[in-house]
């Protein structure tokens, strides 16, 4: 058993409660950040087992696509913010006025 | 004494990423975030990903810190003010939190993932960077466009210039 699994499931389990819980859309980025972290870390614990390096490969390029889908995730949110005046989730609930 | 410094980067991680839950500024948050990712990436030295780390380092403290306090700046009502976030579903999202930690913990538990790790010969960075070059050139190459498409449609998407001519 390694202990760094455990840190793993700390990471997952605090960026899925600071998903559902904060009513702030920066604060959900920051969560799902902390999801992806979660994985990347079991990816390289994991690749310890294994001859090759798959998954620090596969580690590299989720690091990638966490930093597009920031970019993309705040330039939404401050779109939102600017029609609606609100970042959080709960009263955007219409796509057209 | 690597063994020292692991738990050390573990415990900073850990207590960083679990007082974002219990913080109300935003602003606090961001610097939480980043504190639990370098330590990350000592954790991700001491594993033996050198690579990984660097990378980790230079996104998320160059790139993703910057955008999110941007984002933080620019999405103030009150100048001056720092920005704070209530917090809702707290009795759900502990049901749902504390489910998905113990049934990830006994997950782990049950199963036998480690006899031995694989040691492997040479040096990392230079297998890194010929891996990147040979066997991993396509996904290499695909997610450089894809980051290149995803910042031109984040810069398209927040500025207000394509959208006020019409």
């Amino acid at each position: 058993m390694e202990h760094a699994l455990i840190l793993g499931v700390i990471l997952f389990t605090a960026g899925l409660m600071t998903v559902i819980t904060k009513r702030n859309a920066i604060m959900v980025l920051i969560g799902i950040e902390l999801m992806l972290n979660a994985a990347n870390l079991n990816l390289i614990v994991f690749n310890q087992n294994s001859p090759g390096l798959s998954g620090r490969f596969f580690a590299l390029f989720v690091i990638v696509v966490a930093v597009c889908e920031a970019a993309v995730g705040l330039a939404i949110v401050l779109r939102v913010y600017k029609y609606y005046q609100t970042s959080e989730p709960d009263q955007i609930n219409e796509l057209k006025d | 004494m690597s063994l020292l410094t692991l738990y050390v980067f573990e415990c900073l991680a850990g207590v960083a990423a679990l007082s974002i839950l219990f913080v109300r500024n935003v602003f606090h948050a961001a610097l939480l975030l980043i504190v639990c990712l370098i330590s990350l990436a000592g954790v991700f030295v001491i594993y033996n990903a050198e690579f990984i780390a660097v990378t980790q380092i230079l996104v998320y403290a160059g790139g993703v810190l910057v955008l999110i306090i941007f984002g933080i700046m620019l999405s103030s009502r009150l100048a001056g003010k720092p920005l704070q976030v209530k917090s809702q579903y707290v009795l759900p999202a502990s049901l749902i939190g504390i489910f998905s930690a113990t049934s990830l913990i006994q997950l782990f538990y049950k199963q036998q993932f480690f006899q031995q790790p694989v040691a492997k010969a040479g040096n990392p960075i230079t297998q890194t960077g010929i891996a990147l070059m040979s066997d991993f050139v396509l996904p290499f190459e695909v997610v450089g466009l894809l980051l290149l498409i995803a910042l031109l449609g984040a810069a398209v998407t927040a500025s207000s210039f394509y959208t006020k001519k019409q």
